[in-house]
């Protein structure tokens, strides 16, 4: 049976591919031709092992098995669905459900109105619900439903898949009967083919909205998360807060992946001669066992200092956050906040749950107008003892210090202590050193000054502290 | 009946899912049917399978089972950072290289002894070729040993996810055609394509090169019924009553929100204990005293020791015990 079936089972697949990208699977075209294959061997006729068999093939972690299943079962229902109630009979007589979504018989690819040599018309008449579900399945096909993006545009694909099954034409044949004056027949026969047009104009809606979850929806969402990586942090909406928490946890779970492993790096085919040469004293200094030279990646110790005054609270909110989800990737954080004056706010963001700590540190400190010199003072006198030629400095503030004294010797000794101090401005570089910005002050005893007030600026800043292995 | 597909090397047994499960289950592993359908798969795709799943749910009882039953040999090469080709692969012999250099230092005079110069010595040396980089002086690792065995092997890489990403996409060769190059000796091609699992525990996400070279298999935690059947399987002379009990139990123990949930192997090593305390209904005390075979955090067992007594009923009731 797989023989028969092997070559129109490609459409169907091809078609089915496309779903499940837009579902939001990431399928490769090396992936699409396994599948194919696996299609000759297994056939269409089980629907649970079909199922099983894509599933190996196409979803490649749990959360694209979900999505996979979901799809799956979307595109697959469509055609028995129609059947059920009469045409099953059939083919339940041969002991198989019919072949997914049924070949289009005529494969010279006419269309639905000359190809099949059946008209609308006829079909309404004769209630063939199969080749009716058929027939309407094509017109969608050729109305190009693949295409549907918006749920705005419902209202047109309906209309166009209408119009291809001829329903003008039946339309015009019913105004016919009913105006002829009509025999007492015609006009039952007018009003059976009136209810079977409505149930048909449902069933079109259906189809047209089952298609646009099918090709719409993960193309939707992930437009929606892309336009909220490049939007800057103080500009996003509170309804979309929710949406961005899951990102910045996503984001930081990749990157935490991404770093928290390789440690340490061989450099292969680096001989530490050296130790080489201790190994094998015992054998008078003939190497019998290698000792290849290694890197050490030490994990980046990291002191964050936050400015939460009312001006960029919602930045250093994301950057607070982002931190902490880290945690594995990073050896020990320690972050501070500032407005006025400066406390520290590490144990607060480590027991509590990210988005409550940070309501707590706004509440203690936040809101206030920045004074940089005496934040930057208090740090002095606390904490930088702890600062050690292994630490990160991370600063985020727009540097605006409301024309106070700015200390920039401070962190002129700072730079000297620490490995090296980044500083993350929210602001456009153009802004920087107009008015009260005290930016370009700060800027010479800074390893890197960068501008940053989007996700993706944020992801990129982090990602290199790492990359450098602090 | 596939005729569309080119005869690989489809080990015998391996011609109908049935067949899959049936030969599993005869080797002692009752297979879902997603795993059936995977081993089906990967056998006619000749395409390496990567297991996922938490641990204990029977990863790497897969590949031993595979192997058993279709009595191949089982190469297992455990994954652990720091892994490199010399561990994996293969390794000179340095040793043996050395000492068959010191052996051989008389040959050397005479098969050099006549030639005057330098230049012609080295000619005379260089007809011998690379006979201390041959076959000879390689030391077989995992790898290299399940392409080299005939009539083909089950190869098991577990825990993948432990190892590094450098050696992660060292993999992509083997996997993908089943090959290796050693630069010394050349290519070395598969004889029999081995069968290849990976396991994964997901402790960081593996690569998408990897991941498209393999049929991607999700084991999660079985069912009531599936669980029984393994349960019934490798703990035979089970009673039917008490097994369901147990199953029961375990399978509520799963929706408590603890830190590590019993998997399969606990439930199996439980039933064990509880065969041999010759136990027939569970009653709190009991359960309270071997708990700790179950969970294996203190946090976890305070937790559920607050609710035993609920657990316990209802794990009655449906081994249909009254009361």
């Amino acid at each position: 049976m797989s023989g028969a079936t092997a070559a129109p089972a490609s459409e169907p697949l091809r078609r089915f591919l496309q779903v499940a990208r837009g579902a939001g699977l990431r399928v490769s075209a090396a992936e699409g031709i396994d599948a194919a294959r696996a299609i000759d061997i297994v056939g269409f006729a089980d629907r649970s092992v079909l199922k099983d068999t894509l599933g190996l093939i196409l979803a490649k972690t749990p959360d694209e098995k979900d999505l996979f299943d979901e799809a799956f079962d979307l595109y697959f229902r469509r055609d028995t669905l129609d059947q059920a109630d009469d045409a099953t009979s059939a083919d339940a007589a041969d002991g198989t459900t019919p072949s997914p979504p049924r070949a289009p018989s005529p494969a010279s690819g006419d269309g639905p109105g000359s190809g099949s040599g059946q008209s609308l018309g006829q079909l309404l008449e004769d209630d063939d619900r199969a080749a009716l579900a058929t027939f309407m399945e094509q017109a969608a096909r050729e109305a190009g439903i693949e295409n549907i993006r918006f749920f705005t545009q419902r209202n047109l694909y309906a209309r166009r898949i209408l119009d291809r099954t001829g329903l003008r034409e039946v339309e015009r044949n019913l105004e016919a009967l009913r105006q002829d004056g009509a025999p007492p027949q015609a006009l039952v026969r007018a009003q059976a083919l009136e209810s079977r047009l409505d149930m048909l104009r449902d069933a079109v809606r259906d189809l047209v909205e089952r298609n646009l979850i099918l090709f719409a929806k993960g193309e939707t969402e992930r437009f929606r998360e892309e336009l909220l990586k490049s939007a800057r942090l103080s500009n996003v909406e509170r309804r979309d807060l929710d949406r961005m928490r899951v990102l910045v946890r996503a984001m930081a779970k990749r990157l935490a992946a991404r770093y928290a492993r390789t440690r340490r790096r061989r450099l292969r085919g680096q001989l530490d001669t050296r130790r080489t040469l201790r190994r094998n004293m015992g054998w008078g200094g003939i190497p019998f066992i290698t000792v290849w030279k290694q890197k050490r990646i030490e994990k980046p110790r990291v002191m964050v200092l936050c400015d939460v005054s009312g001006s960029v609270a919602a930045m250093s909110q994301f950057l607070l956050m982002f931190l902490y989800a880290l945690n594995e990737a990073l050896k020990d954080i320690r972050s501070f906040a500032f407005a006025d004056s400066l406390i520290e706010v590490s144990e607060i963001l480590e027991k509590q749950p990210v988005e409550q700590a940070i309501g707590r540190i706004m509440d203690l400190i936040g809101y206030g107008s920045s004074n940089y010199g005496n934040s930057f003072a208090d740090f002095e006198d606390g904490w930088m003892k702890f600062v050690t030629s292994k630490t990160t400095v991370i600063i985020l503030g727009d540097a605006r210090g409301n024309r106070t004294d700015p200390r920039t010797e401070i962190i002129g000794r700072l730079s000297q202590r620490s490995r090296r101090i980044i500083w993350l401005n929210p602001e456009y570089r153009s802004a920087w050193g107009t008015g009260d910005s005290d930016m370009f002050r700060y800027a010479p005893f800074c390893n890197l000054v960068t501008v940053c007030n989007t996700l993706r600026h944020l992801e990129r800043a982090i990602s290199d502290i790492l990359e450098q292995g602090g | 009946m596939n005729d569309a597909l080119p005869p690989p090397h489809v080990p015998a047994g391996l011609d109908s899912i049935e067949a899959v499960h049936q030969g599993l289950e005869a080797a002692g592993y009752i297979a879902s049917r997603q795993i059936a359908t995977a081993v089906y798969i990967a056998s006619h795709l000749q395409k390496p399978i990567l297991v996922e799943g938490p641990a204990g749910v029977g990863k790497t009882e897969l590949a031993k089972s595979v192997a058993s039953w279709l009595q191949l040999p089982l190469i297992r090469m455990q994954c652990y950072e720091g892994l490199d080709e010399s561990k994996a692969l293969y390794e000179w012999k340095y040793g043996k290289q050395l000492l068959y250099t010191q052996i051989l230092k008389d040959k050397i005079s005479s098969v050099i002894g006549e030639t005057d110069g330098l230049g012609a010595a080295l000619n005379r040396l260089n007809d011998f070729g690379d006979i201390f980089f041959s076959h000879q002086f390689l030391e077989p690792r995992p790898l290299l040993r399940a392409l080299e065995t005939p009539g083909g092997a089950v190869l098991l890489i577990d825990e993948i996810d432990k190892s590094d990403q450098e050696f992660e996409a060292f993999l992509l060769e083997i996997l993908s055609d089943y090959q290796v190059t050693i630069p010394e000796i050349g290519t070395v091609h598969a004889l029999v394509p081995p069968i290849v699992l990976l396991t994964s525990n997901s402790t960081r996400d593996l690569g998408d090169a990897l991941k498209r070279r393999c049929l991607h298999l999700h084991i999660g935690f079985p069912d009531e019924k599936l669980e029984a059947q393994i349960i019934a399987s490798r703990v035979p002379g089970i009673d039917a009553r008490l097994l369901k009990q147990l199953v029961s139990f375990v399978q509520q123990l799963r929706g408590l929100d603890l830190k590590k949930v019993p998997s399969v192997s606990e439930t199996i090593d439980w039933a064990k204990v509880m065969v041999l305390l010759h136990t027939a209904v569970l009653d709190v005390d009991m359960v309270r005293n071997t708990l700790n075979v179950l969970l294996k955090f203190e946090a976890d067992i305070e937790a559920t020791n607050r609710q035993l007594a609920g657990l316990t009923h209802k794990a009655r009731q449906d081994g249909g015990i009254a009361g």
